[in-house]
């Protein structure tokens, strides 16, 4: 699979509510299929449907108790999938954020110099 | 409101990303602080990055050139030429990098006043969708396009965003 392909696949597992839920709640901590099944009053099958499709990108992977199959979360695949956002954001949030400050003083600069005009044109 | 939620980044189509942000100033200043050299110096680059050297000779086939020093003391080259200007309202230009031979992208800037706030709508275009996918390969920059609304919903459950 290349780059693209395997962001695809992370991007369409993380396409359902259902599972961006399953997620949220493994980021918690290692859960079992009924565990999971709970909160969402899926049944079992319903719930290792979804698991499938999360394994398949390799959002998650199986706990070490093989009896029980917990599922833990495996954050590499997101990594992977956000970290060109993440610095593409951090450098236009840290710009803009300089640039407040810099539109602010632009602002008063020009309202110093308006005021002045005003003053000197009613003498 | 907070620089966070005021800042949008979206992806579009295969080669686009756009970002959006609201600024409490009237469009002419928004436009100066992008298009001006002294201005742009000292704003241009997150806390701790300088912006060395801007050259900018603002016409349409007029060339640009910013080097950008990081907080490691690596430099960045990115350079350009001015396809279309109309001030205050919107330009756009070529970019590249020096060190980072992506092909060209296109950068679209554009400023709409209301109230005297200013929303800026900055839109890249990269050349193809190769160029995007090695740039993602890179794990630098920009990525896949109408994935992308999805990734956002996601980021927004409280437990995966911390």
């Amino acid at each position: 699979m290349t780059e693209s392909e395997r962001l695809d696949v992370t991007f369409a597992a993380l396409a359902d509510p259902t599972r961006r839920a399953i997620l949220a709640r493994l980021a918690n901590g290692q859960a079992s299929v009924t565990e999971l099944a709970l909160p969402f009053q899926m049944t079992r099958a319903a719930v290792s449907k979804h698991l499938k499709v999360l394994e398949k990108a390799g959002l998650i992977g199986s706990g070490r108790d093989a009896q029980r199959r917990p599922r833990v979360l495996d954050p590499k695949p997101l990594a992977r999938a956000t970290k060109w956002l993440d610095q593409y954001r951090a450098f236009w949030q840290g710009s803009y954020q300089r640039l407040d400050a810099v539109l602010v003083e632009m602002k008063a600069a020009e309202a110093a110099k308006t005021a002045h005009g005003r003053k000197r044109n009613k003498r | 409101m907070t620089t966070e939620e005021n800042l949008r980044v979206m992806l579009r189509g295969d080669c686009e990303i756009v970002h959006t942000r609201v600024f409490d100033a009237p469009r002419h200043l928004v436009f100066d602080a992008l298009t001006k050299p002294d201005v742009l110096r000292s704003w241009y680059g997150p806390q701790g990055w300088t912006l060395v050297d801007c050259e900018i000779d603002l016409r349409a086939g007029g060339k640009w050139r910013f080097v950008t020093r990081q907080p490691s003391g690596r430099e960045i080259v990115q350079f350009g030429v001015f396809i279309e200007i109309v001030a205050p309202v919107r330009f756009t230009r070529t970019e590249r990098w020096l060190d980072w031979d992506c092909g060209e992208v296109v950068v679209t800037t554009e400023l709409r006043e209301h109230e005297g706030r200013t929303t800026l709508t900055s839109t890249t275009r990269y050349p193809s969708t190769q160029v995007r996918d090695e740039l993602i390969a890179a794990g630098a920059n920009r990525g896949t396009g109408e994935h992308y609304d999805k990734l956002a919903a996601l980021l927004k459950a409280p437990h995966l965003s911390q």
